[in-house]
């Protein structure tokens, strides 16, 4: 029965897969199709199922701050290789391939800004640049913006999205922790408020210090959130973890966030707080 | 003593040192004269040892950190300190007994002493959860840590630990939260802080604890980002390749004082702590206390300069 074989194999899959690129968008979440330019009217997020795409930090200034308007600082800073890191690919090479993805330097976006307004010290962390991993240059970045934010006595801002710690430093990334979470220390003797903005996903160390340590955290919806990765946590308990657990939903159920706001929603949400929270604006 | 190998790169050593001991016994008994050799075993066994230790690869050094009988906090407590008075819970929700805190003397002198505790027995592992705490022992250090502020007492940091834990309850009740907040307390606590890694010292867990004035190290303890384990299994994708990762990540007493993380390493007898427990807490006494009195000429406001100025500097990277 020869000619009942099919001559090729896999032809109605294929197909399927095979969506023109950029053209229609499938939620990574439900799985939904949607036309791309709707898409970007949505803010990237899915009118399914709400899930919260993840955008470059561009869209993000674009949204949040006056005019789009970030004035720049600290771009000159570049990663070093202190421990001549090297596992499947040497560290330098790693860092060279996300700076050609992404077009920056580092996974950090930082500078002075407003919002309706009020001047603010603003950073973004970019996931795309080795998973948002904090090193050296990720840790001064996100310093120096608080140091800005002290100088000027201005509020304070930070996108975070972040696997955590970068391991291609070791220790050093470690201490970025520490040096990230003195300095709001300082901040918060001055009395100058910091909204954290947590975005998909925020975790381990960046999760650990920086982003936990608003006076204000907000994250957005269906964010993963949490201090150890899900992989780590079933492999630790040998069991499937529950339902919606480590998201930005659950966060707020723990108590762990003030509040979950949705993207289009962020920049009216910060101008209502800081127009309560930071009165002495009116003086500068 | 003569001790049943634990690593294997112990297993010489702990051969020889059965035969020489046989020996001795066996000329106990007899009239035969053995005297000289033994003495020469005894200088191979002494040549033998200073060989393996000199050139210890990173991964065995790890491995010497985790040997069951490396003292643990409370050892040192008990060899270090008198009058200790352990202080329980965070007055939130349990005491966390993989972390440990309390009042006690130091030469005399009132001290708060903190730390990770393991087990020695299966029992004892358990309800030290391996040394790994939850974010209720990050809150019990921190409700002592503000004590100790209170009543002007300097604290003594004892690490010791795997990591954090990483668990469903220590998810819902907030990890992330307390290990952030508590670096950022103790980055300005009005006291001084030493802190000495006994064993092992990783990530978030260790630092959690580990803000401090002046930052010391045992010679065969380590500090990570991460464990050798943990970081294998994500960038190599195999946990086995542990041996590889502990020499990227450079976890050594040795690197870490390249890297200007710790301010002191703290020497360990020949073989490591656990062969002469004694001399390894007398030394760490000294240096504890040799810390506390420089720590205590300086001016609160100076010192609180100096420890944010010190993280201020940590890192490396090139301004172009």
């Amino acid at each position: 029965m020869e000619w009942f074989k099919k001559a090729k194999s896999g032809i109605e899959s294929k197909e399927k897969k095979n969506i023109p690129e950029g053209l229609w968008t499938k939620c990574t979440s439900c799985g939904e199709i949607v036309y791309s330019k709707k898409m970007e009217q949505l803010l990237w997020v899915c009118p399914n199922c709400n899930f919260h795409f993840r955008i470059p930090s561009r869209k993000y200034i674009e949204l949040i701050l006056d005019d789009g308007r970030l004035d720049v600082y600290d771009v000159n800073l570049v990663s070093k290789d202190p421990l001549k890191f090297k596992d499947s690919k040497k560290y330098p090479d790693r860092i060279k391939t996300a700076q050609q993805k992404s077009g920056a330097l580092e996974g950090v976006t930082a500078g002075l800004a407003a919002i309706d307004g009020i001047r603010v010290s603003f950073a973004i962390m970019d996931f795309s640049f080795i998973g948002g991993s904090m090193g050296s240059v990720v840790g001064e970045k996100i310093g120096r913006a608080i140091e800005r934010a002290i100088e000027n006595r201005v509020p304070l801002l930070i996108v975070s999205s972040s696997g955590g710690a970068r391991m291609q430093e070791g220790i050093l990334s470690l201490m970025q922790m520490a040096k990230t979470s003195a300095l709001l220390a300082v901040l918060a003797e001055k009395r100058i408020p910091y909204i954290s903005i947590l975005t998909n996903p925020t975790t381990a160390g960046v999760m650990a210090s920086y982003a936990s340590l608003g006076d204000v955290i907000i994250a957005e919806p269906k964010a993963l959130l949490g201090f150890a990765g899900p992989r780590v946590i079933q492999q630790t308990i040998g069991q499937d973890l529950p339902e919606g657990f480590q998201s930005s939903e659950f966060f707020l159920e723990k108590g762990f966030l003030d509040k979950i706001v949705e993207r289009k929603d962020l920049r009216n949400t910060i101008i209502k707080l800081l127009r309560m929270m930071w009165r002495k604006s009116v003086e500068t | 003593m003569v001790d049943r190998p634990y690593l294997e790169f112990e297993r010489p050593l702990v051969e020889l040192e059965k035969k020489i001991s046989d020996m001795k016994d066996f000329s106990v008994g007899e009239s035969i004269e053995l005297d000289s050799e033994i003495a020469s075993l005894e200088k191979k066994l002494a040549r033998l040892r200073k060989d393996i230790y000199s050139r210890l690869t990173r991964w065995q050094n790890v491995q010497l950190s985790r040997h069951p009988k490396r003292p643990y906090m409370l050892d040192y407590v008990k060899m270090i300190t008198t009058d200790f008075v352990e202080l329980h819970g965070d007055r939130c929700f349990a005491d966390d007994q993989a972390m440990i805190g309390g009042f006690a003397k130091i030469d005399n002198q009132p001290v708060l002493v903190i730390g990770q505790q393991k087990g020695r027995n299966t029992k004892q592992k358990l309800a030290r959860n391996f040394g790994m705490a939850h974010p209720e022992g990050y809150r019990k250090a921190l409700r002592l840590f503000k004590l100790a502020e209170k009543f002007e007492i300097p604290i003594i940091v004892l690490i010791d630990t795997p990591g954090a834990y990483p668990g469903i309850g220590a998810e819902e009740r907030g990890q992330a939260e307390a290990i952030a907040h508590n670096i950022r307390e103790m980055a300005r606590l009005r006291v001084p802080i030493v802190v000495v890694i006994i064993g092992e010292g990783a990530s978030g867990g260790a630092l959690g604890i580990g803000v401090g004035d002046v930052v010391m190290i045992l010679e065969y303890a380590w500090y990570s980002v991460i464990s050798p384990e943990g970081c294998a299994a994500i960038l190599w994708r195999d946990a086995a390749k542990a041996p590889e990762a502990a020499e990227a990540l450079r976890v050594t007493s040795d690197d870490l004082i390249k890297l200007k993380v710790v301010d002191k390493v703290i020497s360990e007898p020949e073989g490591g702590a656990h062969r002469d427990p004694t001399a390894t807490a007398r030394l760490v006494k000294k240096e504890i206390l040799a810390a506390l009195k420089e720590l205590q000429t300086k001016p609160i406001e100076q010192l609180l300069q100096d420890r944010l100025a010190k993280y201020r500097s940590i890192g490396e990277f090139e301004e172009r």
